[in-house]
């Protein structure tokens, strides 16, 4: 039990530190801002997916819910922004609550079934009709309180934060319950676990890290549009991410978030058409010789992967 | 004797389909009872229905004093009974993780004393336990399971088909092993088989056909029922 939470903490110190000084090294905050935030959201994606076997498409409903529950906090009721991000963050709790009946899902249904709801808070927060309150398409501004390094700070916080819970959930009873649920919820439920709540607790979780992490990205880059916060090609990529590193384990997400993310800012966006060569082809490869991702060239040799 | 058991008036199914019909079934404490039928009797489908995997029609379930009825299969589980299924292994998960969950409600100390015990007891479990439970062979995995569903320490372990894909002498084995550790910890077994060389260790005999229990009795009892050695062994009798 020691050894592996060591090893935990060290991949933990590691992150950390990095995205603490990289700002003083490379000036370009926001690169390691956006990082962490795929990074956070990548792990997320790790607890529902990795450790129950839940593929949410939809994740980035979360992600938005927590963007402009934070951002009304913050311009209606006058929050302030950190109040605001935990407000965020229960947000999207209430609504992953009032969408625990996807629970009942699985495989492909339950991910189209994510998708779909996702896509419905979009269109009630940028509905026209609702321009008092999310004022509709028109975005968020929340220059008033800008605050680009104390953001950064904060999320630098709720990595540590996530990242803990990823490493407890990696080498506890219950990271194994749900491991158990995801392989065969028959046996797990024979052998005493309580299938229904242990999901439910991992999907709130999941919810809560995504709610955070939006309140944060609103916080921090202050001006932005429904299309912003709940683009798809966010949970894609932590999708990405987790499967290319290696899911239920910690490591797996960062080292999937350094090789993709680190490769999408080197070519991406000065060759795109090059970089979407090469991405497919490496997810491609992958898919094909390592179906459990990166770590599990590790793993098959009986190694412990933090 | 006893009542640890007590499933009375058991009628379910699956959707309209109804497969059991008012079956009785009852184990005493430290009793070893084995469930006879063909395959198609409802054997499975009575194990199911007492450990909560498929609801009741009607009927009760009464064990060790309480009613299961309502109760969540993981409910059942911590009252003490304890079901290993015809496979019994979770295939992704390790040697090590399958009997960590499978003594998943134990205190940390308690976990830990039942694993050792187990390693003793299955010396190539611990040879294997970082290995994935699907990459055992079956008498391993059939080994892992037994393990599995010991590592709670239960009142009874109810048991599918513990021989299917098994050779005769790992059969042999494995009912070895059940006859020491029923004396060990006065631990009661109820066998779904159709193997009759269960019946060597069964203190009692269920027989099921067609849905219905159509015998109820010693093993004695059994070999000079004609009709049941008729109905289920196809022999003439005597």
């Amino acid at each position: 039990m020691r050894k592996p939470l060591i090893s935990g903490g060290i991949v933990f110190l590691i992150v950390l530190l990095f995205f603490a000084i990289m700002p003083s090294v490379y000036s370009n905050e926001d690169l390691f801002f956006q990082a962490m935030v795929y990074l956070a959201l990548a792990q997320g994606v790790n607890i529902l997916y990795g450790f129950t076997g839940y593929l949410p498409f939809g994740y980035v409903g979360f992600f938005g819910t927590g963007a402009y529950a934070a951002s009304l906090c913050i311009t209606l009721l006058h929050f302030p922004p950190v109040l605001g991000i935990i407000a965020g963050g229960l947000a999207s709790v209430v609504l992953s609550i009032l969408l625990s009946p996807l629970l009942r899902l699985s495989g492909a249904y339950f991910a189209i079934g994510s998708l779909a709801a996702s896509q419905m808070v979009y269109y009630i927060v940028s509905n026209p009709s609702l321009q008092n309150i999310t004022n509709g398409p028109y975005g968020i501004n929340l220059e008033s309180v800008y605050q680009p390094h104390t953001s950064y700070v904060t999320m630098i916080v709720i990595l540590a934060l996530v990242m803990g819970v990823v490493i407890y959930i990696r080498n506890s009873r219950f990271g194994l319950s749900l491991q158990a649920i995801r392989e065969d919820p028959v046996s797990a439920g024979m052998a005493g676990v309580h299938v229904v709540r242990q999901r439910a607790i991992a999907w709130f979780l999941s919810a809560l890290i995504a709610g955070l992490v939006g309140g944060a990205f609103a916080w921090h880059i202050s001006v932005f549009y429904p299309t912003t916060v709940f683009d798809l090609n966010i949970s894609i990529f932590a999708i990405v991410f987790t499967l290319f590193g290696g899911v239920t384990t910690v490591l797996g997400p960062v080292l999937g978030m350094f090789v993709l993310y680190g490769f999408y800012n080197l070519i991406g966006i000065s060759e795109p058409q090059y970089f979407q060569l090469i991405y497919g082809i490496l997810i491609l490869l992958l898919v094909l010789f390592l179906p459990s991702g990166i770590v599990s060239i590790v793993k098959r040799r009986g190694h412990y992967v933090p | 004797m006893d009542t640890l058991l007590e499933a009375t008036a058991i009628n379910t199914g699956y959707g309209q389909l109804q497969v059991l019909w008012d079956n009785e079934i009852i184990v005493g404490k430290s009793e070893r009872v084995v469930l006879l039928g063909a395959n198609g009797a409802g054997k499975t489908t009575l194990l199911k229905a007492i450990m909560g995997l498929i609801p009741l029609w009607s009927g009760s379930i009464v064990f060790d004093g309480d009613h299961l009825e309502k109760k969540r299969t993981d409910e059942r589980f911590q009252s003490g009974v304890s079901y290993m299924s015809e496979m019994g292994v979770i295939a992704g998960l390790t040697v090590e993780e399958n009997l960590l969950i499978g003594g998943y409600y134990l205190n940390k100390q308690a976990q830990k004393q039942q694993l050792e015990k187990m390693y003793e007891q299955f010396p190539d479990l611990k040879q294997k336990r970082k290995n994935a439970g699907g990459s055992l062979s079956g008498g391993q995995r059939k080994m892992l399971g037994v393990a599995k569903a010991l590592m709670s320490q239960p009142k009874l372990l109810v048991m599918d088909e513990p021989s299917a894909g098994l050779s005769p002498l790992f059969v042999k084995e494995v009912i070895d092993f059940l006859i020491k550790s029923t004396e060990e910890s006065n631990l009661s077994l109820l066998i779904a088989e159709q193997n009759v060389k269960f019946l060597e260790i069964a203190d009692r005999v269920y027989v099921l056909d067609g849905g219905r229990i159509t015998f109820s009795g010693t093993v004695l009892e059994l070999v000079a029922n004609d009709a049941v050695k008729r109905a289920y062994f196809g022999l003439e009798g005597s």
